[in-house]
């Protein structure tokens, strides 16, 4: 039968407002950087300029910090019940600007709008709303008798879900009665910005949240400024090594959301085709930008064949194009940079003896783009089943025994997440208890909810965001 | 004429055995008067790195432990130590220069903090985990979980009761562990090995070495296969400093030297949760 090829079916562009430039977000308004430089930033679908971006540098960190110590004094001081409506406030606004953000996140990240729209501001409203609750409850937490905010919070957060991570970063700390310091990543400020005009609808007092832009030196800045109190990264784990060495003898708290290199291993009794669909989602989602990707496919050997053909007929079908395209199931790669690095690492791929294949799609002619692509016949030694490659590139690993699958598993530097797939219950649990992961999900893969604390073991970081756990880091306690 | 006593030798603790340290050498230990009292095994790098093969084969087992039998295991190292009262107070009393009343004391609190914490074993889930309240057709749940390896450094002073403190509750919580005993004071370490030897301990749980911590230290805190450093015994901040960013190698989880801390004080969650790693399992309810 012959396909049914889709209309275009885009998402209009009308609802977002880009001004031609943005300043800093310090101290309650939007300030111009103390060099005056401006960068450019894009849209990765096509690389047209959408806006210029300040360069923050250390004068600006400074006058960040020193704004949002200002700020912590009343902030601190404030009962939890008006913290939280603050909070609620900011829940609700980005619920009615919605639509706003969605479109805007796909323009600036190059992810598909069906994502932006049904998974990530959703994610964010739902977590804002989430810890606005926990904000007058925290002596219920579990944490001791009288906990306290650690002071201004320096967070620096990655380009994948750039709206999702100032939530999972802004959200905890607020409710916990600290200010923020907040250094967004260089390719993806818009929505943060955005964000900005949000805090100021809200009337958040001036300085709770300072937003500062720029490249890496402005995030180093913000780590290594003498005037924060707690430092929250997400981003990669060399990135995460230089961070720890740098508070390495202050007094600084730390939390650390890095990289990863999931396995999402697939028993013979599976369901297939929620199996086939869940490796999907593992892995192609969000263009395989993701920290906790299932980006090894660990397969029962009697069903490798079966599950590397299926695999590859529903891959088939993946719409890989324009981001703001309702249909759009695989959006653009980010930045030249990240295009780079997993074309190299996929032809390390091939040259170290993997086969290689990749979907049979068009790819448009401007912008970074990689199609979606699978490797079979990966040995545990080869580079693409060791490194995170943060795109599009599963590679496909097979066992006999659970032993075995564990074993395999687990043979690796990260342990952020892995995924079970097997309609047997007591093999989900034995597998869970023995995976060195932080997030375990079973015939499932990539869900996140904010009551959900979310977090790796090993080289994947420490700390852990979401829900109570996710309350620690930002609080002085008896049992912190 | 009085009869001439049978003196100990003083020995490193790893894998459940007493060996000397594999570089040959040791050190004179003095007691709290500066007379002689005892040559101590001086660990090397090689009996680290030992010590670390020891704890990380036994961590599977030890983690995999069910809680009930964790907690007793450590509940009888108190049993223990009760019953070797003698030695200990009068280690204590010659390393610390206390008297014999303030050692009692001191050995009370120790004993009694280890029966403390031996009850946690069995709860720390409770108290630590939780269901999670997800928005979707889910069972969601979290749980603890030991981190692995830990290296300890035990602080100086307090040869006994900070030991316990600091080591403790990172075995009751699932880890195994590398300490650095104090080194000026180490006599009271090595009797407590004895307690851990025989209280059904698993040979590598505990690993005890006596020596210089700033000459073992660096190699655990930059060891890959240790995946967490307590530093509590490094009053030297350029040397924490150091550890510190060494440990960043492989992000092993850390903590500091706190100043403040007082052992006399009965302790809190915070060692406890110190070490443990949250794990959150996802699973779709339906049909």
């Amino acid at each position: 039968m012959a396909r049914i090829e889709y209309a275009p079916a885009p998402e209009s562009r009308a609802v977002v407002k880009l001004r031609r430039q943005y300043g800093l977000f310090i101290d309650g308004e939007f300030v111009e950087p103390a060099s005056g430089e401006y960068y450019a930033t894009i849209n990765p679908a096509d690389e047209s300029p959408l806006a210029l971006i300040a360069e923050g540098g250390e004068a600006d960190v400074d006058r960040a910090v020193r704004a949002a110590r200002r700020a912590f004094t009343k902030w601190s001081k404030l009962s939890g019940a008006e913290r939280a409506k603050y909070i609620y406030r900011i829940a609700r606004i980005l619920q009615e600007r919605a639509r706003e953000f969605a479109v805007l996140e796909s323009m600036n990240n190059g992810k598909p709008i069906k994502e932006s729209r049904d998974v990530d501001i959703p994610l964010v409203a739902a977590h804002f709303f989430h810890y606005a609750g926990w904000a007058d409850k925290l002596e219920y937490a579990g944490f001791g008798p009288n906990p306290r905010p650690v002071g201004v919070a320096g967070q620096v957060i990655p380009w994948n879900f750039p709206l999702l991570m100032l939530s999972w970063k802004i959200a905890p700390a607020l409710a916990c009665g600290n200010t923020v310091v907040l250094k967004p990543a260089q390719t993806t400020p818009l929505t943060a910005l955005l964000f900005a005009e949000v805090c100021q609808q809200a009337e958040l007092p001036a300085g709770v949240v300072n937003i500062v832009t720029g490249h890496n030196q402005t995030g180093a800045a913000v780590v290594a400024h003498k005037g924060v109190d707690k430092v929250a990264f997400t981003g990669s784990t060399a990135v995460g090594r230089q961070i720890a060495e740098t508070v390495a003898g202050t007094r600084k708290r730390l939390t650390l959301e890095l990289g990863g290199k999931g396995a999402n291993i697939v028993f013979d009794d599976a369901a297939m085709d929620q199996a086939v669909e869940g490796i999907v989602n593992g892995i192609y989602f969000n263009q395989g930008h993701v920290c906790c990707a299932g980006s090894r496919l660990l397969v029962q050997e009697s069903v490798a064949e079966e599950v590397v053909a299926r695999l590859k007929r529903r891959m088939q079908t993946l719409r890989v194009g324009d981001p703001l395209d309702k249909n759009t199931d695989v959006g653009a790669i980010n930045s030249a940079a990240q295009l780079a690095r997993i074309s190299e690492l996929s032809d390390s791929g091939s040259t170290e003896g993997a086969e290689r294949w990749s979907s049979d799609c068009a790819l448009p002619d401007k912008g970074f783009w990689f199609a979606p692509t699978v490797f079979t016949n990966v040995s545990q030694a080869h580079r693409i089943a060791r490194e995170e490659i943060f795109g599009p590139v599963l590679s496909v690993l097979t066992f006999r025994t659970p032993a075995e699958a564990i074993e395999k598993a687990n043979n690796t530097q990260y342990g952020l997440a892995a995924g079970i797939w097997t309609e047997k219950g007591s093999l989900i649990l034995k597998m869970a208890s023995e995976l060195r992961a932080g997030i375990v999900w079973a015939n499932t893969y990539n869900k996140f909810d904010p009551a959900s604390p979310f977090g790796g073991y090993k080289e994947s970081g420490y700390g852990r965001e979401g829900g109570r756990q996710g309350l620690a880091g930002y609080l002085e306690a008896d049992h912190v | 004429m009085s009869r001439i006593d049978v003196r100990k030798t003083y020995k490193l603790y790893i894998n459940g055995a007493f060996p000397r340290s594999e570089s040959g050498r040791s050190y004179e230990v003095l007691d709290a008067g500066g007379r002689f009292a005892a040559n101590a095994a001086l660990a090397s790098r090689k009996d680290a790195r030992d010590a670390v093969v020891a704890a990380r084969s036994a961590f599977k087992g030890w983690s995999h432990a069910n809680a009930y039998l964790r907690g007793q295991i450590v509940y009888r190292i108190a049993e223990v130590m009760e019953s070797r009262r003698a030695q200990l107070v009068a280690d204590v009393m010659a390393c610390e220069g206390l008297t014999e009343a303030r050692a009692k004391r001191v050995l009370d609190a120790a004993i009694d903090r280890v029966v403390w914490y031996a009850g946690w074993a069995d709860k720390l889930p409770a108290v630590l985990g939780n269901a999670n309240a997800v928005s979707g057709p889910f069972f969601n749940f979290s749980v603890p979980e030991p981190s692995g390896v830990i290296a300890i450094v035990a602080p100086e002073a307090s040869s006994l009761l900070a030991l316990v403190s600091v080591t403790i509750p990172v075995v009751v919580a699932g880890n195994t562990c590398v300490v650095v005993t104090s080194r000026t004071r180490p006599l009271p370490a090595i009797t407590w090995a004895e307690c851990l030897a025989t209280s059904d301990l698993p040979n590598g749980v505990v690993n005890l070495l006596t020596g210089d911590h700033a000459e073992i230290a660096p190699w655990l805190a930059s060891h890959k296969d240790v995946d967490g450093i307590d530093l509590s015994g490094v009053e030297d901040a350029a040397l924490a400093r150091s550890l510190e960013a060494a440990a960043a190698v492989n992000l092993k989880r850390f903590a500091r030297h706190d100043a403040e801390e007082d052992w006399a004080v009965r302790p809190n969650l915070r060692r406890l949760s110190r070490f443990l790693e949250t794990k959150t399992i996802l699973q779709p309810i339906g049909v």
